[in-house]
């Protein structure tokens, strides 16, 4: 059945003809469960492979309806395949599973799941699953409808706001998981719901994410109310629905990002100038993120779930991706394929690819577009966060919002995540002048930053100490990389005062935080001229996942990150370049990002939110 | 018609009487009303497939508890979870009970312990095997004799 014809037949006929994708891998219950779905008049496909599933999913999205996993499959997580589901194409997924456990319950709600069944299915239970699918669609409707009454499920000006509503926020979006995709699906995806239930979708760009960050940093982000906002921005057909979708998002990728950012001023100086970074990270040379972001489709959600809570990294390879999921490159979610580059473990290596705004810029620009992060944010971020240890969401968001939110919630956890671009790039500054490679490393590694966090923890202290002897900027750096992530965002406020901030970003993540950061901020100053070109890159925020190997460097190689490390991923931004070079691209999407993310934490001085958010 | 009645009767014994035994729940029944016209051998067609996955299954089982070197429990505990989770959409009763017992044997990576139950659902699976064989031959000569198949509630 045509998307069309349902559309015009569903609406009479729904749920009658809704087009389920059934997986499971065992024969069995796949014949059975078919059975059922077709007793109940749905269409039905069946596949026992997820990986077949996920490429009938991916060819085309309107293909389907709903989706019903089955939670233990041999190839491939259920959760898995649900993330990925829920990032890319944004359906509403069912779980199955013989096993009932509360927490197995709670790991489907988290990652996004509609519903969890149990086996043996009844076909009492699936005559009613069409619900979610109205729903869903529902709320994209009021999402993208409603233009000027905030709209509770969109979450949209409500409760968004600086850090401080953050419990609301996050409230919010928990309470709000669907609504959030829903969201998503109003901003970034074009709907393909058959029922007819057309909501206009905006993707936002990399070029309407700047407009955006751009139009938030006027206003100051604790100031920046949707429909200001969009005044500001001007674009056409843009609702404040739209806008309050995206900000909300943005926010929390700021938040995540902005336990760095806070305490760096210099880091919100960096933001500014990450705002263009921000946009030229996109064209970083694809350190392997971006590039990896468009391949790896498993990355992003791979990334993102997969990323253990302990990495700050892990959180952010995927939310690197997030802002790598506004990666313009293959539809967002190549962020989060960036990330799975190596798979959630690795987390950091993910993350650093991510990183957005750092070297690849690939990541950052992806960030804007489509609000992946939304969705990210929304099922995955939500989930992730809650996996990710570390506080700040907004290191891991670059400056572009979108993608890192929905990243950076994962990685905001991970402090690191958001420094790690940040603090890479400020230690790549900072490095500059004695050896910056380290800080750069650290920011653009944004991508990488997340694994790398652990990585960077003792390379920031390498850094430091390289930097330390260098320039005496080092100091600051703490290394930490959990620190680091957090600095991160501080960074970026930081820098950005300063100067190139760019530099700062990258050191947020290495740098130990705050006070590393600012230090950096200032040392980045001397490499500002290194680091100006990155400012995009720098700001990334989220690119923060500057490869904590690359944080390593700050011993003194210039190649600051690994270039092992940045590699791991693919991602790696953040390519070891010596000094000043580091920076570039990815240091100014992860401005952009920082800036953002800075500013919603409300940490960010003068943080520009470059709306790479 | 007295062959059919008589058919019948025995097949709505026999039903009942696997169910009272535990070895069928009522998940049973509910693929016996799934099947219609539209997939008259729809119950026989899962039952065999089941058939075949338990014994794939089964042997994974075997193989893996072998291992002298070391148990992979957790290669055990996804195929007992599979079994688990075909038998209970069958309405095997007793396969899925041992099933569940199975699995906090491996949990605890007894490996006595599940090698006691691996002989148990073998015998389990092979007992239903064959008592639903009964049952779908009943089926069949019902429907050679001309009669329908009861709806046993």
């Amino acid at each position: 059945m045509t998307v069309e014809q349902i559309g015009s037949e569903g609406k009479d006929q729904f749920p009658i003809g809704m087009r389920v994708l059934a997986v499971d891998d065992d024969p069995t219950c796949l014949l059975l469960l078919g059975t059922l779905l077709r007793r109940c008049q749905y269409h039905v496909t069946t596949t026992s492979q997820a990986k077949t599933a996920l490429k009938m999913l991916r060819e085309n999205k309107n293909k389907f309806d709903l989706v019903i996993s089955d939670v233990h499959m041999p190839d491939m997580d259920g959760f898995k395949l649900l993330e990925h589901v829920g990032l890319e194409m944004d359906l509403p997924v069912i779980m199955l599973s013989a096993n009932g456990d509360t927490k197995l319950v709670m790991k489907g709600i988290t990652h996004g799941a509609c519903d969890y069944l149990l086996k043996p299915v009844r076909i009492e239970e699936l005559q009613n699953i069409w619900q979610h699918v109205v729903r869903r669609k529902k709320k994209d409707r009021c999402n993208s409808g409603s233009k000027d009454k905030p709209h509770p499920d969109s979450g949209e000006a409500v409760g968004i706001g600086n850090v401080d509503n953050n419990g609301k926020l996050n409230k919010k979006r928990k309470d709000q998981n669907e609504d959030e995709d829903d969201e998503r699906d109003e901003n970034g995806h074009d709907n393909e719901d058959p029922s007819a239930q057309k909501k206009p979708r905006v993707v936002w760009s990399v070029e309407l994410h700047r407009k955006f960050v751009a139009a938030v940093n006027q206003l100051g982000i604790d100031k920046a109310v949707p429909k200001k906002i969009l005044e500001l921005m001007n674009v056409e057909k843009l609702t404040r629905e739209n806008v309050a979708s995206h900000l909300q998002k943005f926010r929390l990728y700021l938040k995540r990002i902005s336990c760095v950012a806070n305490q760096q001023a210099n880091m919100a100086a960096a933001l500014g100038t990450a705002d263009s970074a921000y946009l030229r990270m996109g064209s970083l040379n694809g350190l392997g993120n971006f590039h990896t972001l468009a391949g790896s489709d498993q990355l992003h959600n791979a990334a993102f779930r997969s990323f253990p809570p302990s990495g700050v990294l892990g959180r952010l390879n995927t939310p690197a991706g997030l802002g790598i999921r506004g990666l313009p490159s293959p539809g967002t979610i190549q962020l989060g394929h960036v990330q799975n580059s190596g798979n959630p473990t690795n987390d950091l290596s993910k993350l650093q690819s991510f990183v957005p705004g750092n070297h690849n810029t690939n990541i950052l620009q992806g960030m804007p577009m489509s609000l992946e992060l939304d969705r990210l944010q929304h099922n995955k971020s939500v989930g992730h966060i809650g996996e990710l240890p570390t506080t700040d969401s907004t290191t891991v968001f670059p400056g572009s919002g979108n993608l890192v939110d929905a990243r950076i919630t994962g990685f905001s956890n991970n402090p690191l995540l958001g420094v790690t671009s940040n603090s890479l790039m400020l230690e790549g500054s900072s490095q500059q002048a004695t050896s910056h490679t380290s800080v750069s490393a650290i920011g653009f590694q944004n991508g990488n930053a997340l694994s790398d966090f652990t990585s960077i923890a003792p390379a920031s202290n390498q850094l430091q100490d390289s930097k330390a002897g260098s320039q005496g900027q080092a100091s600051p750096i703490n290394c930490n990389a959990g620190q680091i992530i957090r600095s991160a965002p501080q960074e970026w406020n930081a820098p950005r005062k300063d100067a190139p901030y760019q530099s700062h970003a990258l050191i947020n993540s290495s740098i130990p935080i705050n006070s590393a950061m600012i230090q950096l901020g200032q040392c980045l100053d001397r490499n500002n001229s290194i680091f100006h070109r990155t400012t995009d890159l720098d700001l990334v925020g989220p690119l923060n996942f500057v490869d904590p190997l690359s944080i390593k460097h700050g011993e003194g190689d210039n190649s600051i990150m690994e270039p092992s490390v940045i590699e791991k991923e693919g991602y790696l931004m953040f390519q070891p370049r010596p000094h000043g070079s580091h920076v570039p691209d990815n240091i100014g999407s992860l401005e952009d990002l920082a800036s953002a993310m800075m500013k919603q934490e409300g940490g960010c001085n003068g943080y520009s939110l470059r709306t790479s958010i | 018609m007295d062959v059919v009645n008589q058919l019948q009767r025995q097949f709505i014994d026999y039903s009942a009487s696997l169910h009272r035994e535990g070895f069928l729940d009522d998940q049973f029944t509910q693929l016996q009303k799934l099947q219609d016209d539209n997939s008259p051998d729809f119950v026989v067609e899962v039952a065999s497939l089941f058939f075949e996955d338990c014994e794939k299954l089964i042997n994974n089982m075997a193989r893996a508890l072998e291992q002298q070197q070391g148990v992979d429990f957790k290669q055990v505990d996804a195929s007992v979870h599979q079994l688990k989770g075909s038998s209970s959409s069958i309405g095997a009763m007793r396969v899925k009970d041992v099933c569940i017992a199975f699995r906090s044997f491996c949990e605890a990576q007894n490996r006595e312990g599940c090698l006691r139950c691996l002989q148990q659902v073998t015998h389990e699976y092979s007992l239903l095997k064959n008592k639903l064989q009964t049952l779908f031959r009943l089926q069949q000569q019902i429907l050679a004799a001309g009669g329908s198949i009861p709806v046993v509630e």
